[in-house]
C-alpha cells in the first residue's frame, strides 16, 4: 500500500512540485494557454517562445496539487530545443504512461516518474492537464482546456 | 499548546454506538488494506440495513404504480408512498401532509420554489438575498431565474475564516426591498450552524419569503417547521440514511395552493382537455409523473431508523466529534481550520500548509480513509476566503473518535511525507 504511495509521488516528483522549475512567465513567449480543471482548481498557465518550429524556451504559472505541478515542471525542462511535432508524439507517450503504466518505446527517463499514475485514475486528469495545455499552446487555440 | 483530554467532551450516553454501527454493512470492509473509516458523510451518509431491507422488501412484496390502479399492489404501493408523506410530515412536524413535496433531492427542491413561487412572484428591480456560504444548488437556480426576471441577488457576508454571518448586514440588506431569502442551515464546508429561526423571522417581518436549505442538517438534528417560521424547507434523503434519488420540500399550505405547477405530466392533474388543464391541489399538483416510489419507502425507513436512535443523541454525538477534531487537528502545525472551534455541526474542513487538498485526500485514501478534497460545490465561498479548495472530514454518528485519531496521526504522516514546499 505504502509502496503505491511512493510509486505515485516519487521523489522526482516531489521534488518538481517544492521547486517547480520555469515557474514564471516567459517575457519572450509567443504562445500561451491555460490548462483548468474546475471542479479540482488546478490551474496553469503554458507560455512558450516558438522559433519556427522549435521551442526555445518555455515556462508555466498558476496553483495546483503535486502532480500537476511536477508535470508542468518537468514538460517545460523536457520541451526545450524540441520541435512541435517531436513533442506531440512525447505527449502520447505521456498519455499511454499515465493511463497504462506503459508507453511504446524506450520510455523517456523523466516521463518514466509517472509511471505510477495508472494505479490512481483519479489522478490521471492531473498529470496530463499541462500536457494539453502546451498542446493547445501549440496550436494557437484560445479556451482554456480542460481535463476533467 | 497541549491535546485535550479525550474525557474532556461529554459523549452522547445512553446510545450503543458501537452495535450501531453494525447495522451498516459497508463499514465493515478494509480499503486499500486498511478498515475503512468513512468520513465524507456530508457528500452522502451510508445506508443501515433497516433502509436496504425496505427497498428489497418493497420490490419483492409490493410493487406497482401509485394513484392509478384499483388492484391490491397498487392499493399497497400508494399507501406505501402516502404513508411516507405523512411520515415525513411528522419529521418535520408539518402542520399538514399537504405541506410535502416529493422530490429527487434538495436541488430540485430549491429549483422548484425558483421555477414556480420565482415565476409567479418576481419582477424586475426585485431582490433575492443569499448568503456567500451558500452551496451552488442555493446560488445557480436564483442566478438563472434572475437572468429570466430581472430580479437582482443579493448576498450576506460570511466573515473571517470561523465562517459567521455578518448579522448587521443582514438587517440592512433585508431593507433593501428583499422579496425572498434563501439561507442554509448548516454549511456544508465550514460546518457554521445558521441561526435559521431569526433569519426566518425578521424575513418574515420586512415581508420576505424564505427557503432553508436543510441538505445538512435534515439526517442531524430535529426540525420542527412551524417553530423555524420558514416557508419552504428542502432537504435530501441521501445525506440521512435514506436512498438516493428522493427528497423533500416543505411547503406552507397557503402559499403551495398560489403556486402554478412545476413541471407537466401524469399525476399533477385534475382534468385534461385538448387545450386546457385544471391542476390538482398541493401537494401533487408539484409532483408530475410516476415518482420515486421505492425512494419515499427508503426514506420512510430511514426517518424511523433516525428517530429510532434519536436525532439530539445523534446530534450531540456528531457535534462532539467534530469539536473533539476541530481541537485535535489544531495541534498539527501548518494546518488551517475554517468555521468555528464550537456549536458547529459534524464537520470540518481544513487546509495543511504546502500540501494540496488532493495529495493530501489520495494519501489518506491510501490509508483507508474516506476524505473530500475541493470546493465542495462552494466555488463562491472559496475566493471569499482565498483559497482553491479544502480538505473535509465530515462525521456521522457510526464514527468513532478513535477514528478521529487516525485521522490525526495520518494528518502527521502526510506533512512528513510532503514536507516543506516554498512551490506554488
Ligand atoms: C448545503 C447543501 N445544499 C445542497 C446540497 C445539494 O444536495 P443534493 O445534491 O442532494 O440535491 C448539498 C449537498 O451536496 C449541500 O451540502
Amino acid at each position: 500500500m505504502f509502496d503505491e504511495l511512493s510509486d505515485l509521488y516519487q521523489q522526482v516528483i516531489l521534488d518538481h512540485s517544492k521547486s517547480p522549475r520555469n515557474f514564471r512567465v516567459l517575457p519572450g513567449a509567443n504562445r500561451s494557454a491555460q490548462g483548468y480543471n474546475p471542479l479540482c482548481g488546478d490551474n496553469i498557465t503554458l507560455y512558450l517562445e516558438l522559433d519556427g518550429d522549435v521551442v526555445k524556451s518555455a515556462g508555466f504559472q498558476g496553483s495546483g496539487c503535486a502532480i500537476s505541478k511536477a508535470s508542468a515542471s518537468l514538460l517545460t525542462e523536457m520541451m526545450k530545443g524540441k520541435t512541435t511535432g517531436e513533442i506531440r508524439s512525447l505527449f502520447n507517450r505521456m498519455h499511454d504512461l499515465v493511463t497504462t503504466g506503459k508507453c511504446e518505446g524506450a520510455p523517456d527517463g523523466k516521463l518514466a516518474v509517472f509511471a505510477g499514475v495508472h494505479k490512481f485514475p483519479a489522478r490521471v486528469k492531473c498529470a496530463i492537464l499541462p500536457w494539453h495545455a502546451a498542446m493547445s499552446a501549440i496550436e494557437g487555440k484560445q479556451d482554456p482546456v480542460s481535463t476533467e | 499548546m497541549s491535546f485535550l483530554s479525550k474525557t474532556h467532551f461529554l459523549r452522547a450516553r445512553n446510545v450503543g454506538w458501537d452495535l450501531i454501527r453494525s447495522d451498516f454493512p459497508i463499514l465493515d470492509q478494509t480499503v486499500n488494506g486498511e478498515p475503512l473509516i468513512y468520513f465524507d458523510n456530508a457528500a452522502t451518509s451510508q445506508k443501515p440495513n433497516a433502509v436496504i431491507n425496505a427497498l428489497r422488501n418493497y420490490y419483492e412484496k409490493d410493487n406497482a404504480n401509485v394513484h392509478r390502479g384499483i388492484h391490491e399492489l397498487s392499493n399497497r404501493a400508494t399507501a406505501a408512498y402516502e404513508g411516507g408523506r405523512q411520515r415525513a410530515a411528522k419529521y418535520l412536524n408539518a402542520a399538514s401532509s399537504s405541506e410535502i413535496i416529493f422530490t429527487r433531492g434538495t436541488t430540485e427542491g430549491i429549483n422548484l420554489v425558483a421555477s414556480s413561487w420565482g415565476g409567479a412572484n418576481l419582477k424586475a428591480g426585485d431582490k433575492v438575498l443569499l448568503t456567500e456560504m451558500e452551496h451552488h444548488s442555493n446560488i445557480v437556480p436564483w442566478q438563472m431565474l434572475c437572468e429570466r426576471t430581472g430580479a437582482e441577488l443579493l448576498y450576506v457576508p460570511v466573515v473571517g475564516d470561523s465562517g459567521q454571518l455578518d448579522l448587521e448586514a443582514y438587517d440592512r440588506l433585508l431593507g433593501q426591498g428583499v422579496k425572498l431569502v434563501s439561507v442554509t442551515h448548516i454549511s456544508n464546508t465550514l460546518g457554521v450552524i445558521n441561526p435559521v429561526a431569526e433569519l426566518c423571522g425578521k424575513a418574515r417581518a420586512a415581508g420576505a419569503v424564505t427557503v432553508i436549505d436543510a441538505a445538512q442538517s435534515a439526517g442531524h438534528l430535529k426540525l420542527d417547521v412551524q417553530a423555524l417560521g420558514c416557508d419552504f424547507l428542502a432537504f435530501s434523503g441521501h445525506k440521512m440514511c435514506g436512498p438516493t434519488g428522493i427528497g423533500v420540500l416543505y411547503g406552507r399550505l397557503p402559499l403551495l395552493e398560489s403556486l402554478p405547477p412545476y413541471q407537466g405530466g401524469g399525476e399533477m392533474i385534475q382534468t385534461v382537455d385538448f387545450f386546457k388543464t385544471t391542476y390538482a391541489k398541493p401537494p401533487h399538483r408539484f409532483e408530475a409523473g410516476t415518482p420515486d416510489i421505492a425512494g419515499v419507502v427508503g426514506l420512510h425507513a430511514a426517518m424511523d431508523y433516525l428517530d429510532g436512535i434519536g436525532r439530539k443523541a445523534i446530534f450531540e454525538h456528531d457535534q462532539d466529534l467534530a469539536v473533539y477534531a476541530y481541537a485535535q487537528l489544531s495541534n498539527i502545525q501548518g494546518i488551517r481550520l475554517f468555521g468555528p472551534p464550537s456549536g458547529r455541526g459534524g464537520l470540518v474542513s481544513f487546509l495543511l500548509e504546502e500540501v494540496h487538498a488532493h495529495d493530501l485526500v489520495t494519501f489518506a485514501d491510501q490509508k483507508g480513509i474516506a476524505l473530500r478534497g475541493g470546493h465542495h460545490c462552494n466555488q463562491p465561498l472559496m475566493k471569499k476566503l482565498g483559497v482553491p479548495s479544502t480538505a473535509r472530514a465530515s462525521f456521522y454518528f457510526y464514527n468513532t473518535r478513535e477514528e478521529v485519531d487516525q485521522l490525526l496521526d495520518v494528518l502527521i504522516e502526510i506533512r512528513r511525507f510532503f514536507g516543506s514546499n516554498p512551490g506554488i
